[in-house]
């Protein structure tokens, strides 16, 4: 194989480390918001992910239930949002933001014992056979569990939302929430789980950089992925394709223009280092230009308070 | 009647007698620019106050605030300090210069001390480390263990420290491997374990089998040992981060310094100073070296050292020459501490160009 | 069970009541967890609250971290009244600090007094020109207000980076990464010697008072008031949603602009590559638990500012780490935000009357 072949697998590679725990929070929030509830908690939701899945990961030595972990303290923190929001109907921004700072000082209040410990860090899982296929071999068949469970999810949320009754009673809730309690749908119950489901994903993300990206703990090491998460979700169009597409995009751009500097472009890096931001902005622009599909795609009651009539 | 006076006056002189006590206990104060757990910057000068602590005692109480953003909370959090009777008051990071000297202006009793910058007056100090001194040592190792020839350095922001690090590895690794290059990557954050551990797979996957940091976490460092290259620590000792990879670490030492100058202030001997310490003083530390490296390689570096420590050498002894090949210290000259704080060019073995 | 009940009326006596609640909720269990933490409960909360503010100092540093809050929540208060989110007030500062400090960099040191007023010109003008696109992109090419405005704040925040890193730094400071400091003509006079207190205050009271007029007097508050309240209704009154849209991301982002101006003359008095602590989101807060109104978005800057004074001082005191008044912070806002519920709704105990209630 060249050498510029082996470069590019390299690079390829290292996109996919950045992109996944950007992909996992994303596709949570994706489903979340489907449902009609925002979470702008997704930063603190990561950070306590982040904690739990390494301080489970220190205290087991089995990473995957440091990955379990992650979820359910996801779960945990979002399951107290959804007790802000969908019990206490409090207004769903200030409170996801709320959460964020929360789960900042948590996060770093928890993890103060576990700065400076080291792991095992999750392990690559090659799929015998496929793994040794020339070229794509390594691309596509050599990564950890989490890689392929991102993929897997995409497949499985993209069917589970257009193709089962499940998915389109969750529509049905984002939609109108107001319907889907007239034909007796537990409108708070669902949300509640689309919420909890998206706090685990968020957990799961930021396992993924507690875990493989870095494995350590240290304070804020999420620095700021949860929010690029939340606009990747916008970015989408609420479609999980597309959020695959987005991360990847996002991930890609920030390693590639990474490469630029080691290449010796002599533009000033600051400029370098908005290109993922800006990217983001124009590839929206380009998409959201059909303003009739665009409607059919954004949860009609996103982010508003909805209490059940008797 | 008078013996209610009598009371009053013995509870008053308790008192009195209680807050001398409380007054012979020196108050220092600490203000981070980081939080104490990034295992960095902040991290190491936290260490530092413990190192106060530890070695004085009861005589000391000291106070810290974490994570305050350069910027308009800065002051605040400095008077603060002050006016709560804190007698030394040490302000760790450039971005706290110009607040600094304001609070001071306002509590000339009070001392202060501030970490990297460049304005003094009567009652502020300023100290920093000759971090380049120890990246010139590092920079032989690198020279050396590189087999590629192309060294990555993960940077944080193009200030002159960061710029003079860079300068001060390539020099080195230059001096005893003429074809040894370094490729700059910046990830515009001093702190982002995920950026800066992409950052280090980019090096290396173009090329880089020496990945050296100036940024705070562990990730670089990780990625080394992970893809099987060589690192260095920075600030700290990071060994268990990278048992394989790390040929050694740079640690940031406040310890001294910080205990001195709180003695200096229990003694009222204080007096403000600019200090610039280097390996000579211990501001500027190593980890163990690491095992794989040639008994030579390790024995040429441990010279450079002791070089550099006695003054015989300079890591910016001319001739310095720039990126486009012009002479800028002459043969015999050392450049002056002046230039070097203010350094804003590449030297020649730095791929790239240096935003200006 | 406990569950709730829709009230006929909102409750006029909640509305006050509810942030009281709130407030004593965070006290019981402020005291719990610092008790569970082994420290003094009482003087802890005493840190927090109270010493913080205990002097006219401490009041006037209050005021200084509220000016910023209070002027950009009240500008997003009026975008989310009509449904406008911009999130990226925290650019927007940016940018008005960087159009500001622009001025002050480039005029000759003999400049006069026109200096700041043109600042304060400029800082809007910033301001209002990171929102502009926003607005564009989403009038032109429907693109989501909340992703673009985002983005764009971390573009104008590495913009600033640049500046102070590169063109704009400070001749003669040795090439670190800050501007010179400001000259006297182009830094806010202060109110009170000897405090950092700075005519940003009154700027601030005239905005949040001519707010709360153009909301409850003109044509375009009741606009943006029927907006918020029914879209629908507004799409049938005639109301333009494009012209809303342009109003209200150009009054949040000039009110943005305008606080990144006050804060690089008044406070720091120079380019620095961090001029805010992240205002421009926690203003977003404050916009929420001053419930969208101009009065209660100053009430709550102040008492958000009261949250992050109370957090330094709980360090110094008590030698608390920052992460145990990040999780104080935190559950004061809950409290205060959960607390609201009390004003259109009842607590009951026991079960629904009718048949087929929720919760």
């Amino acid at each position: 194989m060249s050498e510029s072949v082996l470069m590019l697998q390299a690079v390829a590679l290292t996109i996919i480390g950045a992109a996944t725990p950007l992909l996992f929070a994303a596709l949570g929030e994706m489903v979340t918001e489907r449902s009609g509830v925002l979470n702008l908690g997704l930063e603190g939701m990561m950070l306590i992910g982040a904690v739990a899945a390494f301080a489970a990961t220190v205290v087991s030595g089995n990473p995957y239930l440091g990955v379990l972990a992650g979820a359910a303290a996801g779960a945990l923190v979002a399951l107290l949002h959804g007790l802000l929001v969908l019990s206490l109907l409090a207004n769903q921004v200030a409170t996801g933001l709320a959460m964020t700072l929360f789960g900042v000082g948590l996060s770093a209040l928890l993890g103060a014992g576990f700065v400076g410990t080291t792991i095992t860090p999750l392990p690559t899982l090659a799929i015998p056979l496929l793994a040794d296929v020339p070229l794509l071999g390594s691309l596509l068949f050599d990564h950890n569990a989490l890689v392929y469970l991102s993929l897997l999810l995409v497949v499985g949320l993209s069917l589970f939302i257009y193709h089962t009754r499940a998915g389109l009673i969750l529509r049905a809730v984002g939609e109108s929430p107001s319907s889907a309690h007239a034909l007796g749908y537990p409108v708070i119950r669902i949300r509640y789980l689309a919420l909890i489901f998206g706090g685990a994903m968020a957990g799961v993300g930021g396992a993924y950089l507690s875990l493989v990206s870095t494995p350590m703990w240290s304070e804020n090491m999420t620095a700021g992925r949860g929010w690029v998460a939340l606009a990747l979700v916008v970015f989408a169009s609420w479609k999980p394709g597309r959020v695959l597409a987005g991360a990847y995009m996002f991930g890609g751009v920030t390693i590639l223009q990474l490469h630029g500097q080691g290449m010796g472009v002599s533009i000033p890096s600051q400029f370098l280092s908005m290109l993922p931001y800006l990217a983001t902005v124009v590839v929206l622009v380009l998409i959201s230009r059909d303003s009739v599909k665009l409607r059919e795609n954004r949860p009609a009651s996103l982010g508003r308070v909805f209490r059940p009539s008797a | 009647m008078g013996n209610r006076v009598k009371q009053w006056l013995g509870v008053l002189s308790a008192m009195m007698l209680l807050t001398g006590a409380a007054q012979a206990e020196t108050k220092v104060g600490f203000i981070y620019v980081g939080p104490v757990g990034d295992h960095g910057w902040s991290y190491r000068h936290d260490k530092g106050r413990q190192a106060i602590e530890a070695a004085l005692g009861e005589q000391v109480k000291t106070s810290y605030v974490e994570s305050v953003k350069e910027g308009p909370d800065a002051e605040r959090v400095i008077r603060q300090l002050a006016a709560s009777g804190h007698e030394l008051i040490f302000t760790t990071s450039f971005g706290f210069m110009n607040p600094t000297l304001k609070v001071a202006k306002r509590f000339p009793k009070v001392k202060f001390e501030h970490a990297t910058g460049y304005k003094r007056s009567a009652n502020v100090s300023t100290y920093a480390a000759r971090f380049y001194e120890g990246r010139y040592v590092v920079g032989t190792v690198a020279g050396r263990m590189t087999q590629s020839n192309v060294i990555g350095y993960v940077a944080s922001f193009p200030i002159p420290e960061v710029v003079r690090g860079i300068n001060a590895t390539i020099r080195a690794a230059r001096a005893v491997n003429p074809d040894a290059v370094i490729k700059v990557v910046w990830v515009n954050s001093w702190y982002d374990p995920g950026k800066e551990a992409d950052a280090a797979k980019t090096l290396i996957d173009q090329g880089a089998d020496v990945i050296l940091q100036h940024t705070d976490s562990p990730a670089p460092l990780q990625v080394a040992e992970q893809r099987g290259v060589w690192g260095v620590g920075q600030a700290s000792d990071m060994v268990s981060f990278a048992p394989k990879a790390q040929l050694t670490a740079i640690i940031d030492n406040w310890d001294e310094y910080y205990v001195a100058r709180t003695e200096a202030v229990i003694n009222g001997n204080w007096k403000s100073g600019d200090t610039w310490g280097g390996i000579q003083s211990g501001m500027v530390d190593f980890a163990a070296w690491n095992e794989a490296i040639p008994a030579e390689v390790v024995a040429e570096a441990e010279q450079i050292k002791s070089d550099i420590a006695n003054g015989k050498l300079h890591p910016f002894q001319g001739p310095v020459v720039n990126q486009a090949g012009e002479v800028v210290v002459p043969e015999g000259e050392r450049m002056s501490d002046q230039a070097l704080l203010g350094m804003n060019f590449y030297v020649e073995g730095v791929e790239g160009s240096l935003p200006k | 069970m406990l569950r709730l009940e829709p009230r006929p009326q909102a409750s006029k006596a909640m509305v006050y009541l509810s942030p009281l609640l709130a407030l004593l909720l965070t006290l019981v269990s402020g005291f719990l967890i610092f008790m569970l933490l082994g420290v003094n409960a009482g003087e802890a909360l005493y840190a927090f609250f109270i010493q913080p503010v205990s002097d006219s100092y401490g009041v006037s540093e209050l005021l200084v971290k509220a000016v910023p809050l209070v002027l950009i929540g009240v500008g997003l208060a009026v975008g989310f009244r009509a449904n406008v989110w911009n999130i990226g007030a925290e650019g927007q500062l940016a940018m008005g600090a960087v159009f500001a400090g622009g001025l002050a960099i480039w005029v000759p040191t003999d400049s006069g007094g026109w200096v700041l007023p043109l600042m304060m010109v400029l800082g809007v003008l910033g301001g209002m020109f990171w929102a502009a696109i926003p607005a564009l992109l989403r009038t032109r090419y429907n693109a989501n207000e909340i992703l673009t405005s985002l983005m764009l704040s971390y573009v104008a925040l590495l913009f600033l980076s640049y500046l102070v890193h590169g063109p704009w730094r400070d001749p003669d400071g040795f090439n670190f990464p800050e501007s010179k400091l400001f000259d006297d003509f182009a830094t806010l006079p202060l109110l009170l010697e000897g405090t950092r207190l700075h005519l940003g205050l009154l700027l601030t009271l005239v905005i949040v008072a001519g707010v709360w007029v153009m909301l409850a007097r003109t044509l375009v508050g009741f606009q943006v008031r029927v907006v918020g309240a029914s879209p629908r209704a507004a799409q049938f009154a005639g109301f333009r949603e494009r012209a809303l849209v342009w109003f209200a991301l150009l009054l949040s982002g000039a009110l943005a602009g305008l606080a990144g101006m006050i804060e690089v003359s008044g406070p720091i008095g120079q380019l620095v590559p961090q001029v805010s602590p992240g205002y421009g989101f926690t203003a977003i807060i404050v916009a929420f638990v001053g419930r969208l109104h101009p009065l209660g978005v100053t009430i709550a800057g102040v008492l958000l500012a009261l949250s992050y004074l109370g957090g330094e001082n709980l360090q110094i005191v008590m030698g608390l780490p920052q992460a145990v008044t990040g999780v104080f912070q935190g559950m004061l806002l809950f409290y205060l935000l959960a607390c609201d519920v009390l004003i259109q709704y009842r607590v009951r105990v026991g079960r629904p009357r009718v048949a087929g209630g929720e919760l």
